[in-house]
């Protein structure tokens, strides 16, 4: 090769890593602006809430007075819907991916079924919401409660649960159910014996992702008909009377974190604007947290399992 | 000689005598064939989620549409259900859902893409080890949160250059949806592109090619249907979105296409009803039912061909 | 496409012509982390020859064979030692201030699966053409139609140059692959184990291509299997855990191989 064409060659490689070098920023710059996004509003939200970030906030009702007002009972009723979701749905969600991946033979019913899966993980969760105002509230007569917040809530995360279950159980290596297989166990016994306790890591990370969606969800419990402005707390669960345990707070009125928020941004006052900083803030706090717990999760996961 | 007892750490499990062992048999088959059939039922809660929603939206349509007709539905121009001359055209909803989901998608997708395609074939390892679950919190903050943000941040930001933008604007929430979209779009096309087998790139690459050639000329167009699941799967997420719109947005029906006006959404709309008080069986507790139909219909459709496309690229590779 | 007797050639080539080197490579070593892969390899190729690369599996051939066109730049951790300079000017192909785009735009590799991209016939053949920028129509179709013709391609699809190259087989594809690496005018061709993939059909017409292209271009050819070292080459060395044990003119090596493990090697004792 001629030195002359040589050159040629090398300017022409040089012209075109000049793309790729563009290419390279531009890419970078792109994902900056999630960056900056995300920055932005946790800067404005802490700047604008931090002074409400005191003990009062947390254990106060909502109020007409700014200055007074607390997420007391959105944070309560927030754990209380979460305590019936989770209920609801890590049982249902694990036993679904349970079936669906030991038990299910390859026949339509079973693509139904993940076909079925599938679309539900992207309906909107408005329409989860007028499912539950229709079926929870009026048909099954359960009214606008805790409990159907809770089942609602279910549904909506179930897909994630079952997915991460499947993924979960999927990585288990056939050699160990061909083990179990072998020393005479049942089906069943191999899955409890061995499947859950092998793939209890990855359903906890799906059950802690499934339920860091649910608590920031507003549309479908707005729909339901959460009422915005709750200054009590639902019944207690535990009492020191007889009965000891009580379940009339499934049935109660009740209001949720996200709706909270909701609430005092549609306020025109600077002051409940704050107040909507500052739970925005405890907010993101908790869903960031359960999904940085998750994340963690899933990377430890990934560097300890040998088989 | 006599048997020796059975020795306290071993279960009782084998029964001695063939009676004994066919009845332990036949209740252990039905034992596992009951905990069989719980599971399904578990799984089939999905199906049953899905005909219960079909079914309480096609309830309430139905009720709905003995009242008002379909052609007036869908070709009616104003939305006014609660007036005494009622009104009943979707077409005000739907344009606000429309542009809302133009101005976030044209965020989405763009952003969406350029960040896939830099993290699949740019970024340095560790970097993608960063980015990948700083995407996945950014898709995770709750839609609330960015209807703060939209209204309170963005809004007051573009005031600042264009002081004649109202309050409540399609711009911000689409801007906003738009950034909250990013992590979904991106995701999808990057599993997309990292499906693409090496050996194509390493052709590629052996044909002198940079590193922006191969991804253009060769990983992306090799992606291609999976990229255009993520896309479709982006536009299904933007016109479910709720709070963004119902907080930035504002809840007042407007038949626009300009994002520099305040309008209501479908999903807004049905927000707005809810937190009012419709007596149950009105018609105005039912247009909800069809607005949500509307909606149904329309991010199914989205959602069927999106993972119709996801699986058969999957197939292919 | 007939099917070559099944020989070792007879004759050497002794001409002085097949005596310029087109390649030398001088105290080669590769680790990949800190696994060294390749030990102080030193070894000559010669212009417009074929050079056959044989060992048993894991011996390094491949890596060896990467070498010359930088693919393991590709993979982060891997590092080379010593040099491979190209000729005429004296290149060292491994020299950290060249580029491996500028080495890989003069040598070309054909693949042990075949890998033609999502395009079209046309777009396969002419992409390495318009990686170097030529954009013009004809003088793109002149070149794609050369290097098909010279791939022995050309007159089974001349008339769809436009169809998905997916559609071909698996003979044709590979046959495709190699009309690419060729439409660039390489200096070098590297095969890596270009026909284990394939059915001794087009195994066979793939055997013959080389042979024919062997005028016109250097080429290096990593082969698992021996008796098509024997059949292609001229020139042969034998590989074994990650050294050259010997290098030499084809029929020598195989009929009269210097080194003990090398006949082990070639009667099947071994491997």
């Amino acid at each position: 090769m001629q030195t002359r064409d040589l050159a040629a060659i090398r300017k022409l490689i040089a012209a075109h890593k000049r793309w790729d070098a563009v290419f390279g920023v531009f890419g970078l710059l792109c994902l900056m602006v999630g960056v900056l996004a995300f920055a932005s509003l946790f800067a404005d939200m802490a700047i604008r809430g931090f002074d409400r970030l005191e003990w009062s906030f947390f254990t106060s009702f909502p109020s007409r007075r700014a200055a007074d007002a607390g997420i007391l009972s959105a944070w309560v009723g927030s754990t209380l819907v979460m305590a019936v979701t989770a209920f609801v749905a890590v049982p249902l969600g694990v036993a679904a991916g349970v079936y669906l991946e030991e038990y299910a033979p390859r026949n339509w019913m079973t693509d139904i079924i993940e076909i079925n899966i599938t679309n539900l993980a992207g309906v909107p969760s408005i329409v989860y919401g007028l499912l539950a105002l229709g079926l929870f509230v009026y048909q099954f007569g359960l009214g606008q409660s805790i409990l159907s917040a809770g089942l609602t809530l279910a549904l909506l995360i179930l897909p994630v649960v079952i997915v991460a279950t499947r993924e979960a159980i999927r990585s288990i290596p056939q050699h160990i159910r061909e083990g179990s297989y072998a020393l005479g166990a049942t089906q069943w016994q191999t899955v409890r014996y061995h499947i859950l306790p092998y793939s209890l890591a990855g359903i906890l990370t799906g059950m802690i992702i499934g339920m860091a969606r649910a608590i920031g969800e507003t549309a479908p419990i707005i729909t339901i008909g959460a009422l915005t402005f709750i200054a009590f707390l639902p019944p207690a669960p535990v009492s020191a009377e007889p009965p000891y345990l009580s379940f009339e707070w499934l049935m109660s009125p009740f209001t949720v974190m996200p709706i909270q928020v909701f609430n005092w941004t549609s306020r025109p006052e600077a002051a409940f604007q704050s107040n909507a900083a500052a739970a925005g803030f405890v907010l993101v706090f908790m869903t960031l947290a359960m999904n940085g717990l998750a994340i963690w999760l899933r990377y430890r996961l990934r560097k300890n399992i040998k088989w | 000689m006599s048997v020796p007892a059975p020795s306290a750490t071993l279960p009782a499990m084998i029964p001695v005598t063939p009676g004994a062992r066919s009845a332990a048999r036949r209740a252990r088959i039905i034992r596992e064939r009951i905990i069989e059939s719980v599971l399904f039922l578990a799984a089939l809660v999905s199906v049953f989620t899905t005909v219960g929603i079909v079914y309480i939206l096609v309830k309430e349509s139905v009720v709905f549409f003995q009242q008002v007709s379909i052609v007036d539905f869908l070709t009616d121009t104003q939305w006014t259900p609660l007036f005494d001359d009622a009104h009943f055209g979707i077409m005000v909803l739907l344009s606000g859902t429309i542009t809302s989901s133009l101005v976030a998608l044209s965020i989405a997708i763009p952003l969406g893409t350029v960040i896939a395609i830099y993290l699949s074939e740019f970024a340095p390892f560790k970097l993608r080890e960063v980015a990948k679950p700083f995407l996945e919190l950014l898709g995770g903050v709750p839609t609330i949160v960015y209807g703060y943000f939209a209204l309170l941040f963005v809004t007051p930001l573009l005031q600042y250059f264009y002081p004649e933008l109202p309050g409540f604007n399609l711009l911000s929430a689409g801007i906003v949806m738009g950034i909250m979209i990013v992590p979904y779009v991106s995701s999808i096309s990057e599993d997309a592109m990292r499906a693409v087998p090496m050996s194509l790139r390493e052709g590629s690459y052996a044909m002198g090619a940079t590193r922006y050639q191969t991804a253009t000329r060769v990983v992306v167009p090799a992606a291609v249907s999976g990229i255009a699941a993520a896309y479709i799967l982006g536009i299904s997420r933007a016109v479910g979105e709720t709070m963004i719109l119902a907080v930035a947005a504002g809840m007042q029906p407007n038949l626009t296409f300009n994002p520099l006006e305040p309008a209501a959404t479908i999903t807004a709309y049905i927000v707005q009803v809810a937190l009012g008080d419709l007596p149950h069986g009105s018609v105005g507790y039912q247009t909800i039912f069809a607005a949500g139909l509307t909606l149904m219909l329309f991010t199914l459709a989205c959602n069927i061909v999106g993972h119709a496309m996801r699986k058969r690229f999957r197939e292919a590779y | 496409m007939s099917v070559p007797a099944v020989l070792v050639r007879p004759g050497t080539r002794a001409d002085a012509e097949s005596r310029i080197p087109k390649a030398e490579v001088k105290d080669l070593s590769f680790y990949y982390g800190a696994f060294q892969a390749l030990r102080n390899i030193g070894m000559v190729v010669h212009e417009k020859q074929v050079t056959a690369l044989i060992g048993p599996s894991g011996c390094g051939k491949s890596t060896f064979l990467r070498c010359f066109n930088r693919m393991h730049d590709l993979y982060p951790g891997n590092r080379y030692e010593g040099e491979i300079r190209l000729y005429p000017d004296n290149t060292n192909l491994l020299g950290r201030d060249i580029d491996p785009i500028e080495v890989r735009m003069r040598i070309s590799m054909v693949f042990q699966k075949p890998n033609p991209f999502p395009k079209s016939i046309f777009e396969n053949a002419a992409y390495g053409l318009r990686v170097r920028g030529l954009r013009a129509r004809r003088a793109l179709e002149e070149k794609v139609e050369q290097a098909l013709r010279r791939a022995a391609l050309w007159d089974e699809v001349k008339d769809r140059l436009q169809d998905p190259a997916f559609n071909l087989s698996g003979g044709q594809q590979q046959r495709l692959c190699i009309a690419r690496a060729l439409a660039t005018d390489p200096e070098m061709l590297l095969f890596d184990e270009p026909t284990s993939a394939l059915d001794p059909i087009a195994t066979a017409s793939i055997e013959e291509l080389i042979h024919n292209l062997k005028d016109k271009v250097t080429i290096l050819i990593v082969t698992h299997n021996m008796q098509q070292a024997a059949r292609v080459s001229d020139y042969t060395a034998y590989m074994y855990l990650g050294e050259l044990v010997e290098f030499g003119v084809t029929d020598e090596v195989f009929i009269k191989p210097k080194k003990k493990e090398t006949e082990d090697y070639i009667t099947g004792r071994f491997g």
